[in-house]
């Protein structure tokens, strides 16, 4: 008989109202053009709230209340006294973290087994890591024992970790005296607004952080703004290249973490199973939508047909589906444009002559879900070894000597993460060494901590976010 | 022994992160009844113990033969070979397998003369299955053909009689061990490769079991035979049975998920597992004392 996995529904309710304001120097303010925009659930495209769309007044409108924050209380006050406030917001989102998961996995797409114990669970962890540092920051810099803020920050987020990417740039910016302006992405605000909803509980002073919702236009005119001190990005290489030439010759400080295009490199000699585990959750964790995603799978040539058997085996066991059930190892892609961008690089690599491979499951019939995919026979040339999809899809190349792996590894405009998968240590370090990567896991993959830095080379961006590296970002030192 | 190739290697950080996420897939409801069936009927009921007793034997044949009103009966039950005729007899006329512990369990160090004359003594009083442990001296002293001739030589006495190879994990120190071990048994005949002894702190988990069910499909695909998986010890409740089951369906895949080729070894999991079929059924939860113990 078949095991079967009856639905099994998260259920703690959430509240969703039907239109939701910017948060402006602690209170809840319309957009100035009064315009709003709709946030839909994509595993059922059906509507979730209207939110505001952030026009350049309201921007400046939110830039005015955070510099007036910094000004009069934030960057007078006594560091140990914020730290309070970011410990606070750190243990209230701990309480709401199951709340948080639902509206999390409703608004992106993502799996609640995700949202709960991944996205929720480390946002939480960035509070409380960058709260202890709040009257540690003399420590924190070798050779500068008293670093000071910078004073407005304007931060900019995707939809992948739309929660989990806030408390990234708002953390190390409080906690180091910033006050902040924070746009999230456009398909994904809710769960900041309910992060702005904690900090105005936690009784935060008004102003220190603001949210301020819209699109890219919204984005743009907080990059554009003068009386923006610094701005942190995360999202799209080709959204960063904008920002950086907008913000040329100007005195604002900026850092980007973009996209990637990361090899999994896993050698003859390593535990295969446990590096298909590594491949798979490389790939398929968030449905691919991670910048950081071993999107280009490097297998020696030796093991490659048993790796690729092995691989379409493990696949047929990914459960798609309701990002709400527990059982759901993939959720629903975040938006239309993103699933279309993926189904156009998935033709794109039939076209060029690579073999598609995709797991059997049937699909809901409503919201936007893709399956569980890679392609064999792939070269370095084609579209889908070469540019980021951003989805399910894995490129699977073959490689001959470790030297060989390094050099395809590295032959990418991008350089944000990789993978090394061998029984070896010795290899794996001589690889490690050699690969221009932010971050490179040995049999492991997504580990994260909010003590550990991450950040890329090259077209993946500059600067670091996390741990000690994650404080210089934000101080004058 | 055959020349057999290298096995492969494990690495603990996927392995245990892979088997964690068995125990987070939430099995309810209806499906949730149907695995609770599927872990009765893979049970070998199991007494151990140096007090065990003719009296005692026949009151567990009784609860594995009719557990509770409506429920399945279970697998087998599993004595020390001098009870196998007491276990026999109060099974007559039922489906219950009668499997015997042999080859100076738990430690196997008697020498073979003995331990074959132990299963031999198991068999002749009408064992249907027989639970072996391997040498984990010789094992652990690098004498894998020993480990394999005398695992090789139980099979030939047992002939057709299905015979499981228990590891005792918690003694191999490392799941490099657990898998090699799993290979040698495998290629040595056992139909069963089997976790653990019980007799020793560290018993069946999760990642324990992966490795093993790795090795067996493995196995399946390289001979095309099909070898099951016992886990014994430390399976106490319904949440952790149905999490093993998940391990089988996920890496073996269905024809794993039956009496002939997984078994779970245990004594306590069976009283948990009425508890939470009479609570599906009711929607109450009900008191262990409406459950008979034995």
């Amino acid at each position: 008989m078949a095991l079967a996995y009856a639905p099994s529904l998260e259920t703690t309710p959430v509240h969703i109202a039907p239109r939701y304001d910017h948060y402006i120097g602690g209170r809840w303010a319309p957009s100035s053009g009064g315009e709003t925009f709709t946030t839909i659930d994509p595993a059922s495209e059906a509507e979730l709230a209207q939110v505001a769309v952030g026009t350049p007044e309201d921007v400046d409108r939110a830039v005015a209340a955070a510099r007036e924050a910094y000004e009069r209380i934030w960057k007078p006050m006594r560091p140990a006294d914020r730290a309070k406030y970011v410990y606070r917001i750190a243990r209230a989102i701990t309480e709401r973290s199951r709340e948080l998961a639902v509206l999390e996995s409703k608004d992106g797409g993502k799996p609640i087994k995700e949202s709960r114990d991944f996205d929720v669970v480390q946002a939480a962890a960035n509070f409380f890591y960058y709260a202890g540092w709040a009257d540690k920051l003399r420590y924190a810099v070798a050779g500068s024992p008293d670093p000071a803020p910078l004073g407005v920050v304007g931060s900019i987020v995707p939809w992948n970790f739309p929660l989990l990417m806030a408390a990234w740039k708002i953390a190390p910016a409080i906690a180091c005296g910033n006050t902040v302006v924070l746009k999230p992405a456009e398909t994904t605000p809710l769960t900041a607004l309910l992060l702005a909803r904690i900090c105005e509980e936690a009784e935060l002073p008004p102003g220190v952080v603001n949210i301020v919702t819209g699109d890219g236009a919204t984005g743009a005119a907080l990059v554009a703004h003068a009386g923006v001190d610094k701005i942190a990005f995360t999202g799209s290489t080709e959204v960063g290249k904008v920002i950086g030439r907008t913000l040329a010759g100007s005195r604002k400080r900026l850092t980007l973490e973009l996209g990637g295009k990361a090899a999994n490199i896993v050698f003859a000699d390593a535990p295969l199973d446990q590096a298909i585990e590594g491949v798979v959750n490389g790939i398929y964790f968030n449905q691919g939508h991670v910048c950081c995603a071993g999107s280009r799978l490097l297998v020696q040539e030796s093991v490659h047909d048993e790796v690729v058997a092995k691989l379409k085996a493990r696949i047929e066991t990914l459960r798609v589906g309701d990002p709400l059930d527990k059982n759901t190892d993939i959720g629903a892609i975040n938006s239309a444009a993103q699933h279309a961008k993926i189904a156009e690089l998935v033709a794109s690599g039939v076209a060029e002559g690579a073999v598609l491979h995709q797991q059997s499951c049937a699909l809901p019939e409503r919201g936007f879900f893709f399956r569980a995919s890679f392609f064999t026979g792939v070269s370095q040339s084609h579209r889908i070894a070469r540019e980021e999809i951003f989805g399910p899809v894995l490129s699977v190349m073959t490689f001959r000597t470790a030297d060989e792996a390094i050099e395809k590894a590295n032959n990418t405009p991008y350089g944000l993460s990789a993978g090394v998968w061998t029984d070896k240590g010795a290899k794996s370090m001589y690889v490690a060494q050699r690969l221009q990567a932010g971050v490179v896991w040995c049999s492991t993959f997504n580990q994260f901590d909010p003590s550990s830095p991450f950040g890329g080379y090259r077209e993946s961006g500059f600067g670091r976010e996390g741990g000690l590296a994650g404080l210089r970002s934000y101080l004058s030192v | 022994m055959p020349l057999l190739s290298a096995s492969r290697t494990v690495d603990a950080v996927m392995l245990e992160s892979r088997a964690a996420g068995f125990a987070k897939r939430s099995i309810k409801n209806e499906a949730k009844l149907a695995a609770i069936d599927l872990a009765i009927r893979c049970i070998d009921l199991t007494t151990l113990e140096g007090r065990d007793s003719p009296g005692r034997v026949r009151s567990l044949c009784a609860k594995a033969a009719y557990p509770a009103p409506g429920a399945p009966q279970v697998a087998a039950v599993c004595v020390y070979p001098s009870l196998v005729a007491v276990a026999k007899d109060a099974l007559r006329g039922t489906a219950v397998l009668v499997a015997s512990v042999a080859t100076a369990f738990p430690s196997g160090l008697s020498s073979l003369d003995v331990r074959l004359r132990d299963t031999e003594a198991a068999l002749s009083a009408g064992a249907d299955e027989i639970d072996m442990v391997i040498d984990r001296g010789a094992f652990l002293a690098g004498d894998e053909a020993r480990v394999f001739a005398e695992i090789a030589a139980v099979k030939s006495l047992c002939g057709p009689i299905h015979l499981k190879a228990i590891l005792e994990t918690g003694e191999l120190g490392s799941y490099d061990a657990t898998r090699r071990a799993s290979d040698l048994a495998l290629e040595a005949g056992a139909d069963v490769i089997k976790t653990s002894t019980g007799k020793i702190g560290t018993s069946a988990t999760l990642a324990t079991a992966l490795v093993m069910a790795e090795a067996i499909r493995d196995f399946a695909q390289r001979t095309g035979e099909r070898r099951g998986l016992k886990v014994a010890g430390g399976v106490r409740n319904t949440k952790a049975a149905i999490a093993y089951l998940v391990l089988l369906d996920e890496t073996l895949g269905d024809p794993w998920l039956a009496p002939g080729l997984f078994r779970i070894g245990a004594s306590a999991l069976l009283d948990d597992l009425l508890l939470q079929r009479e609570k599906l059924a009711t929607g109450r939860y009900g008191s262990l004392d409406y459950i008979a113990r034995d």
